[in-house]
């Protein structure tokens, strides 16, 4: 249905463009998690339910985490306390209130019936894993083979170096020494 | 539903790949010009799924698949190269980590 | 004759006069080879010794082969000796062949003789010098070049003792060289005459490739076969030739060289300048006469140029107050007196001049030497008087050499061979006939005038600067022997001896009276003009602007360094900064510019490289759809 759409989309937008604009990197990170469930919904009015799956599951649910963890440890501003409850409320109006417009559009789709575009038919995820096993097999394995590199990589150069930045919390140490080249 | 929604699709993934772009040239810190980089490859995803179901193939949720897997993979060793600037150099800022330049 | 068979017959039975040619010229290049090497251990006496009796062996060689030579063959034939190959490429075959025919027999004659004479003179004027040797090397191996010049039968071989002459000219004008001036005057006679050495090359060639020989003789009788007269390879060719002469002989327009060689030692003057390599000119065009009568008007430029300088110089003359230069203008003139008799193909005239101006002026150029050691260095004849009392020699051989170039006449040598050309140019007749005369006339009064003006400002008068050293016997006996040559000379019938071959003895004998009489009373009338003058030691009666353009020569240095000195130095300059280079260095600099530019894109920042690619991006989706939007 076309308006449900149009909302999806703007939703998606907003949510996108507050990311690319966002100060805060926690708040950025949020407002993408909504920008993925809006595409997620997006693949489902287009009949794709499998797509909509892996969108939440593996993207906002997986990657976004990793994102956060690595922004909560990068992150040199002060996490915010228990006591500073403004804060907090900035923190999850806004992507709550995206959230709730796209949760409200999900019911609405799921009492008219998750329809399919062209032919009114959705592409279920059986098809999509006859073609993945099928003429898309070697990309599967190539696949693979990436994220195993991906793996290793991140392993490596995630091990302990040398440290001269000091954690967030921790006092400067005493004298700051400049890597070499 | 109609098949209005294939080119509104795309529209809309043109749209978001445009700002994850602009994103990418505007911002300056590392860790934003990363999640721009994810917005971007959202919106591809967007767009082999929306050609996809133009034509009612599976090839579509295939493709975004494996964009998935890459993407997958680029965060994890972009984050990784990540922490490793911030734990050396000490900053994320993309303009002052230009030593590698003439 | 018997005697001659005999002197040379019991040296190789059989052997004739032609083949002990080469020794005449070999023996000079012999002392210049032992002066070079070993000339250092050698003492003074010896290299002296070597230096002079080098060149008078040659002279007793040439007198008895000329002897022999004169009385075994008629007028006009010659003798021939082929020496060895040279060149040969092509159709080019040149032979380094010498020959002696009556024209170089004279030539042969005069630079031996008088050459051994300045010789023995120089080994006293030099005495005290301490380039001695290097002196009489050159001074011999400018006489081997020179009879190489006279006695070649090839034209390519009288091209190397022309090229020769001109090289040792050069070494012995900045003999002196640690002054920069004598250098610069060795830089300018040389360049001079390379200009007309070129133009020598060039008619060469013209010859060569027009005849396909070198040989004089071949290539003369060719030449009359081949080329109508007024052609233009003809008239090309002895233009191109009078142009060499005109620089050898320092005439119209290259004779700006010849008062600066004064800069050399008096000795070398007197050679070199006076007697032999100004000549050389004189003889080329002598020699390829039959060539230069194919092209008239090329002859008559031969006829104008003598005239033109023979006037210019004389009144040159005037003007000038360092004895040396005096007698260089006076060369210029005399010389111009014996190409204006080549130009109405006169060439006994003019050969009967030359061995009597190099008799009188190597004569005049000695005593001036003797002059100037008395005065201790000094050239200024302002500075100057007196002398007649005190050096006799010196006089008398002054008066002589002066008498005989201003003509005086019956007694003198340069009144017969002088009249015998102002007669014969107007005795060949038309209006062309009597300018030439006219400006023969003239000259002859000016001739007396610059002739005596020293002789009374030098000798007579009171003592102007002290005296120093008198000429010892070694420079007083060639003195004095030219001095009764300057006198007698006439005598020697040079005409008769080249075989009178040509019209001008014969004009001179059925010659009106008048003209020659006009002729003589000129000269006296200008022995007169300077003995009211200059007698009483005034030292100039011409008005100051008149002065002024006798002492510089009419301006030709000036002309020339304006027309092709300062042009040629600001080309020097400007092509200092090397701007061929600057051209090839302009590509390195735009590389390096290019380098510059495109570094400056390299700027590490990350958002610089994502936005270039991003622009990329653009700019080919654009294009694709701007094609996708045509088609």
């Amino acid at each position: 249905m076309t308006p449900t759409f149009v909302i999806t989309a703007a939703v998606a937008i907003i949510a996108t463009t507050l990311v690319i604009t966002g100060r805060n990197a926690v708040h950025a990170l949020l407002y993408l998690v909504v920008s993925l469930l809006a595409v997620a919904v997006i693949f489902l009015m287009l009949g794709a339910p499998f797509a909509a799956a892996l969108e939440v599951i593996i993207y906002a649910g997986a990657i976004m985490v990793v994102f956060l963890f690595v922004v909560m440890m990068v992150e040199s501003a002060p996490v915010p306390g228990p006591d500073q409850t403004l804060k907090d409320a900035r923190l999850w109006v806004g992507p709550g209130l995206l959230a709730a417009v796209l949760l409200v559009e999900l019911v609405v789709m799921m009492a008219m019936g998750v329809p399919g575009v062209a032919g009114g038919e959705a592409v279920a995820p059986q098809a999509v894993g006859i073609r993945l096993m099928g003429p898309y097999l070697l990309a599967v394995e190539l696949a693979s083979m990436l994220l195993l590199a991906g793996l290793v990589g991140a392993w490596h150069l995630g091990r302990p170096a040398e440290r001269t930045v000091p954690r967030p919390h921790a006092p400067a140490p005493a004298v700051k020494r400049e890597t070499g080249p | 539903m109609t098949t209005i929604p294939a080119d509104h699709a795309l529209y809309t993934a043109a749209a978001l790949f445009a700002l994850g772009l602009t994103g990418v040239l505007v911002r300056r810190s590392l860790l934003f010009v990363l999640m721009s980089l994810e917005v971007m490859l959202n919106a591809v995803g967007l767009a082999f799924v929306a050609g996809g179901a133009r034509w009612g193939q599976a090839d579509g949720q295939v493709m975004f698949l494996l964009v998935l897997t890459l993407a997958a993979a680029e965060v994890a060793i972009g984050l990784a190269l990540l922490l490793a600037v911030h734990l050396r150099v000490g900053t994320l800022d993309g303009d002052r980590l230009s030593r590698l330049r003439g | 004759m018997l005697i001659f068979d005999t002197l040379f017959g019991w040296i190789r039975p059989g052997a004739g006069v032609i083949e002990w040619l080469w020794l005449i010229a070999a023996l000079p290049l012999a002392g210049f080879l032992l002066l070079a090497v070993a000339g250092r251990w050698l003492p003074r006496w010896a290299i002296g010794a070597v230096g002079v009796g080098s060149v008078a062996l040659a002279a007793g060689l040439a007198f008895i082969t000329a002897a022999a030579f004169l009385t075994t063959h008629a007028p006009g034939t010659a003798l021939s000796q082929t020496l060895w190959p040279w060149l040969s490429s092509g159709d080019l075959h040149a032979v380094m062949s010498l020959r002696l025919d009556r024209l170089s027999t004279v030539m042969m004659l005069v630079i031996t003789g008088v050459g051994s004479l300045i010789l023995l003179y120089a080994a006293g004027y030099m005495a005290d010098d301490d380039g001695y040797r290097r002196f009489f090397a050159y001074m011999d191996l400018f006489v081997f070049f020179m009879l190489v010049l006279v006695l070649a039968g090839d034209l390519l071989l009288l091209f190397l003792g022309w090229e020769g002459v001109g090289l040792c000219s050069y070494l012995l004008i900045g003999f002196w060289y640690r002054d920069p001036d004598n250098g610069a005057a060795a830089r300018k006679a040389f360049i001079a005459t390379r200009i007309g050495d070129a133009a020598f090359v060039a008619g060469l060639l013209v010859l060569f490739t027009g005849l396909g020989t070198t040989d004089i003789p071949e290539l003369l009788a060719r030449a009359v076969q081949q080329w109508p007269a007024g052609s233009v390879p003809a008239v090309a060719a002895a233009l191109l030739l009078l142009g060499g002469a005109v620089g050898k002989s320092a005439q119209l327009p290259l004779q700006v060289w010849l008062p600066d060689a004064m800069a050399g030692p008096t000795p070398v003057s007197a050679l070199i300048h006076a007697a032999t390599m100004v000549t050389a000119g004189v003889y080329l065009i002598a020699r390829l006469l039959p060539l230069f009568e194919l092209a008239p008007a090329v002859l008559a430029l031969v006829g104008a140029i003598g005239a033109l300088t023979l006037l210019l110089a004389a009144y040159a003359a005037l003007g000038q107050n360092d004895i040396k230069r005096i007698l260089a203008y006076s060369t210029i003139s005399q010389i111009g007196y014996m190409i204006m008799a080549l130009g109405v193909g006169a060439v006994s005239a003019a050969m009967f001049h030359l061995v009597s101006h190099a008799f009188f002026k190597a004569l005049l150029f000695l005593a001036a030497g003797g002059v100037i050691l008395s005065f201790g260095g000094e050239h200024d004849i302002r500075r100057m008087g007196g002398l007649w009392r005190r050096r006799p020699v010196v006089f008398a051989g002054f008066l002589a050499g002066a008498a005989s170039l201003a003509a005086v006449p019956l007694v003198t040598a340069g009144f017969y061979s002088k009249d015998l050309i102002i007669s014969t140019v107007l005795a060949a007749g038309g209006t062309e006939g009597r300018l030439l005369w006219l400006a023969g006339t003239l000259g002859a009064f000016l001739t007396g005038i610059y002739s005596f003006r020293p002789l009374f400002m030098v000798f007579f008068g009171r003592t102007r600067s002290d005296l120093q050293d008198r000429p010892g016997w070694i420079m007083a006996l060639p003195m004095l022997v030219l001095t009764v040559l300057a006198l007698a000379g006439g005598l020697i019938d040079v005409p008769a001896l080249l075989g009178g071959l040509d019209a001008s003895s014969a004009a001179h004998e059925s010659g009106a009276l008048a003209p020659e009489l006009i002729v003589v009373a000129a000269g006296l009338l200008g022995i007169l003009v300077a003995y009211i003058a200059f007698a009483t030691g005034r030292a100039s009666i011409l008005p100051h602007w008149l002065e002024r353009a006798a002492h510089t020569g009419l301006g030709f240095d000036r002309l020339y360094d304006l027309l092709l000195v300062r042009p040629f130095l600001a080309l020097t300059r400007a092509i200092r900064q090397d701007p061929v280079d600057r051209a090839f260095e302009g590509l390195g600099r735009a590389a390096a510019w290019t380098h510059r530019w495109l570094s400056a894109t390299q700027t590490g920042r990350l958002r610089w490289y994502a936005s270039a690619t991003t622009l990329g991006g653009v700019l080919v989706v654009g294009a694709m759809l701007l094609l996708a939007v045509q088609s």
